[in-house]
């Protein structure tokens, strides 16, 4: 299937600084997560696929167009819903989100129609009549998924949007951000520092790491066969148990509350674990198999890099 | 169903096709400075020339005596549109935010990244304080013309004064352009609009006070050129053919001008883009 999203080897620098490295990746139909930590070249990736930032190198295609050559036509089938606050100012919801849909090539009324829709399906009916500058971080959040709804389009980038939500707002958001990409069909792209948000929404994952890809496909493939991750937490010098694992060729990080996580190879088992702490003089004390999570996936992709 | 049973639906209708954006930007900057009540208080003083001139042009289609001492002359149009000069200063500043709002609010990232180009956002934000500019001073122009024919009950001043028409047209739009893309160019650079209010001041003002002190330093009347209120009554003597000498060719003030609407474009072209990159 031809991915909705293809770079290859785009490089974006800023003055000295390269913000992304040759960067060749492809992104699937349907919710993929842009995941890295932070500066890892996210947003500069949607910028330049937004052709908000020329390239230095490379070719980039979006939904079978050609970047550099139909920017205008690509910008006029996505939605862009931004990581900082955005809005026209001295405008109500209704009005501002009617806007964007003008804007965006859909006649007055249609967009006044649209705006409607979608500030109620995103959950700001009752507030659409309010002044946009009046509204809390949650409501700027939705009222910025909104105006990247109103034209219906067929690609979404989607740059932090639970940024500065409370715990129900979050949920709620990610809900939304489901039903769109599972119900709805719209392809998007989530771009995110928070592991959860994007294991929940999304079914690939592309982790950019100091402005190259370190990882990409499936979630579901990347996470590897069950029973292959272990929580282990032990009695004795930590660090230097973890070190002996890395030096064994375990895959290990260290989590909050004295807890590591232990990527054990098919080869080998938990009884491993075991013999490698009697030779170093640790007690494990606690040793669970764990489901693999993207959190693993990530940090392995990131400590590889 | 009502709008808000129905969720999420897809559209299925019309778009337009690009480059129309510039209109929809433009309607809108229109129609939001109108909603504000001191401008438009402003732009209704703004006409109270246009009804003294109006009498005036009245009084000398009239054989009274007194109609002899105000005769509508070609003076009469230039006079009005110097006297319109504060208006547009107003009017002018009145759009201080164009620029400076969206920078402030993030929405430059927002209207670059929907179909449109950068050309369309300048030209949708030049569009208001241009037609503002033009309705405090061509349109009340033009009118007192009309109403001078219509008084007179003969089109014999026009076939007289045949320039008139074009040195309005052209004087009023060479005014309007250069303020409008000055503003414009100003709103871009700070994301205040107090400050772009401020900065347009002391383009109009502080130049013209610099302009009085080198002439008065060092005895020459060619330092007119940095003053933006010299070089524009240089073109409107020369538009309306008044008499008395220029301090520097037409030439040169047309230049003048020029380079100003130049530098304005450049700074825009710097200045409007999605992403602010600090080197």
């Amino acid at each position: 299937m031809t991915p909705v999203v293809d770079l290859q080897g785009v490089s974006v620098r800023y003055g000295r600084q390269w913000a992304l490295r040759e960067v060749t990746a492809a992104f699937p139909a349907g919710a993929v997560g842009l995941l890295g930590p932070n500066g890892a070249g996210k947003s500069t990736m949607i910028k330049t696929l937004l052709g908000l930032l020329p390239p230095d190198a490379g070719q980039m295609r979006v939904l079978g167009l050609d970047v550099r050559r139909s920017p205008l036509q690509i910008r006029g089938r996505i939605g862009y819903m931004p990581e900082n606050d955005a809005y026209i100012p001295r405008m109500n919801a209704v009005t501002f989100v009617a806007y964007c849909g003008e804007l965006a090539g859909l006649p007055p009324a249609d967009a006044m129609q649209r705006a409607h829709e979608v500030l109620y399906y995103v959950g700001l009916g009752e507030a659409r009549y309010r002044n946009v500058e009046q509204y809390s971080t949650g409501m700027k959040q939705r009222i910025k998924l909104a105006q990247a709804l109103v034209h219906d389009p067929s690609l979404l980038f989607l740059d932090e949007p639970t940024n500065g939500m409370d715990p129900r707002g979050r949920d709620e958001m990610l809900e939304l951000i489901r039903d769109i990409a599972h119900n709805k069909h719209i392809n998007l792209i989530l771009s995110s520092h928070l592991l959860p948000d994007v294991e929940y929404t999304c079914d690939h994952v592309v982790v950019l790491d100091k402005g190259a890809v370190a990882a990409a496909g499936p979630i579901a493939k990347l996470k590897g066969p069950a029973g292959r991750v272990f929580e282990l937490r032990v009695k004795g010098d930590a660090a230097q148990f973890l070190a002996a694992m890395s030096a064994a060729g375990l895959e290990c990080h260290a989590t909050d509350e004295d807890v590591m996580r232990v990527f054990v190879p098919e080869e080998r088992g938990p009884r491993f674990l075991f013999e490698l702490a009697s030779q170093h003089r640790v007690q494990v004390r606690h040793l669970r198999p764990s489901v693999p999570t993207l959190e693993d996936v990530f940090a392995k992709a990131v400590g590889e890099n | 169903m009502p709008i808000h049973d129905q969720g999420y639906r897809h559209y299925g209708g019309q778009r337009a096709a690009h480059g129309r954006a510039w209109w929809v930007i433009a309607r809108s900057q229109i129609l939001s400075a109108l909603q504000q009540r001191p401008f438009r208080f402003l732009l209704f003083i703004a006409w109270a020339p246009f009804v003294v001139r109006a009498v005036q042009i009245y009084v000398s289609s009239t054989s009274l005596p007194v109609a002899e001492f105000i005769a509508t002359t070609p003076e009469l149009f230039r006079d009005f549109l110097s006297q319109q000069r504060l208006f547009v200063f107003l009017v002018t500043i009145g759009q201080a935010g164009l620029i400076a709002e969206d920078r402030r609010t993030n929405a430059l990232q927002l209207y670059l990244s929907k179909p449109l180009t950068r050309v369309e956002y300048i030209v949708g934000k030049l569009v208001p304080p241009l037609a503002y500019v033009l309705f405090v001073t061509l349109v009340p122009s033009l009118l007192l013309l009309l109403l001078q024919i219509i008084f007179a009950g003969s089109l014999s001043f026009l076939r007289a004064n045949l320039f008139l028409l074009p040195a309005i047209t052209l004087f009023s739009l060479i005014q309007a352009l250069l303020a409008a893309f000055v503003i414009l160019a100003l709103s871009s650079l700070t994301r205040s609009r107090r400050f772009v209010a401020i900065m347009y001041a002391g383009v109009t003002f502080f130049t013209f006070a610099m302009y009085q002190v080198l002439r008065g330093i060092t005895g020459s009347r060619t330092w007119a050129v940095i003053s933006p209120i010299e070089m524009l009554d240089i073109i409107a003597n020369a538009a309306f053919r008044s008499r008395g000498l220029p301090p520097v060719p037409v030439y040169m003030a047309v230049i003048a001008v020029v380079a100003m609407i130049a530098l304005a474009m450049f700074i825009l072209e710097r200045r409007i883009r999605g992403v602010e990159v600090v080197a």
